[in-house]
């Protein structure tokens, strides 16, 4: 069966959980920028949670079914849409063959995912569906969608029943105001003890061109670096570092003004300090924060970093309990 | 004649104006046809152009040149024809 794309939306993009083992390569992970709501829709459906679902940036596309499917919406709140009647999001629901979904308004977080019964066919590349833009990776041609596109999709066996659906206290979409946990890293030295204080004390807005390679971050104080002498290879601004490997969400701040997050579809390396990484377990929310969203970043210790991301697993238990 | 509105389809900033040094797509009093450009929303280094769903006349821009807005916003009032 497939599924025609009448309108791609703003970005949307083929997505699973990724292609790891080739960072070294500077062929990044992607995949969806909130793994746990990419894995919800799946599992709402009927899905391992590892196929390949839609990922959409602030708007949705609009999608022409040619077979019966069973569908959810999970992420961020862009209530789904059946010929022009609502459906609830986090909740699977019927698209009958020849129907149109589509989407209203964003409401909260900033990506949906849309998981088909079956899941998305696209080819695969080195392991994923995932699609790399910057790459040409993945996906339909390694782009994002476009109108016209035919999308394969397979008939999900046993698709569940409609309107089995997650529990709203096992949702995540962030608020208006988001703390990000960090755990300050190698290059943290680098910085006065006074940049070191009120990197954690500003509060920070997300920037319009924050995407999947990284959030950019502004409306702090500037960064202060301790003076030193620039070593042989490292460029002359003290942000920079005689090359070093960036991991994911990884802190830079390139001339101390703006942090940058590195996120699913970063570049592996380069000669900016990195002052830290935000932890594993808050890498979903970053994909969940529109433009303009306030950001504080609490520093965290290995072990605080450690606990959440085992409270992370602990939820994502849940989660797939819920919908066994 | 009826109210309707001109709603932003994405977050961002709002833009009037093709480029800096233009004139705005549209003033305040005049018409527009349905699939007409009012302004751009840049978002991810991406702009989004904004446009008319129903013909009528702009009433009223509630957004500011460069102003951040959600999506949904009201970016301007029209009175449908």
């Amino acid at each position: 069966m497939g599924i025609k794309v009448n309108h791609p939306g703003l970005l949307t993009t083929i997505q699973d959980l990724g292609r790891p083992g080739y960072f070294h390569l500077g062929i990044p992970i992607s995949g969806a920028m909130d793994r746990m709501a990419a894995r919800a829709a799946n599992l709402l459906v009927g899905n391992e949670e590892s196929e390949a679902v839609l990922e959409s940036v602030f708007l949705g596309p609009q999608l022409e079914f040619e077979a019966d499917a069973t569908v959810a919406v999970t992420g961020a709140t862009l209530p789904p849409r059946v010929d022009g009647e609502e459906r609830e999001c986090w909740t699977a629901f019927r698209v009958k063959a020849g129907q149109t979904l589509s989407f209203g308004y964003l409401q909260e977080g900033a990506r949906a995912y849309l998981a088909v019964s079956g899941g998305i066919r696209t080819p695969q590349y080195l392991g994923s569906r995932s699609t790399y833009v910057i790459g040409a990776q993945g996906g339909i041609e390694g782009r994002p969608l476009a109108a016209g596109d035919m999308l394969p999709a397979a008939s999900g066996a046993n698709p569940p029943a409609e309107g089995r659906h997650l529990p709203e206290e096992l949702r995540r979409v962030p608020g208006t105001h988001t703390e990000l946990r960090v755990l300050p890293g190698l290059y943290w030295r680098l910085l006065t003890e006074g940049a070191g204080r009120s990197f954690f004390e500003d509060t920070w807005k997300v920037a319009p061109e924050a995407d999947r390679m990284g959030y950019r971050f502004r409306g702090g104080r500037p960064l202060a670096f301790e003076p030193r002498e620039q070593p042989f290879g490292a460029g002359s601004d003290p942000s920079n570092i005689v090359d070093g490997c960036y991991p994911y969400g990884s802190i830079q701040v390139p001339g101390g003004t703006e942090p940058i997050v590195l996120h699913r579809d970063a570049v592996s390396g380069g000669g900016y300090f990195t002052l830290g990484a935000v932890i594993s377990a808050d890498m979903d929310l970053i994909g969940q924060l529109q433009p303009n969203a306030e950001v504080r970043f609490v520093s965290v210790t290995m072990e605080e970093a450690l606990a959440a991301r085992k409270e992370r697993r602990a939820q994502l238990a849940r989660i797939r309990e819920s919908l066994a | 004649m009826s109210n309707a509105s001109i709603q932003a389809p994405v977050p961002g900033v709002f833009y009037r104006r093709p480029a800096p040094d233009q004139p705005p797509f549209k003033e305040a009093g005049d018409s527009v046809a349905v699939g007409e450009v009012i302004g751009l929303v840049e978002v991810m280094k991406t702009f989004y152009e904004v446009k008319a769903e129903q013909a009528g006349t702009i009433t009223e821009f509630l957004v500011e040149n460069e102003g951040a807005v959600t999506a949904g916003q009201v970016l301007a009032s029209l009175t449908s024809a």
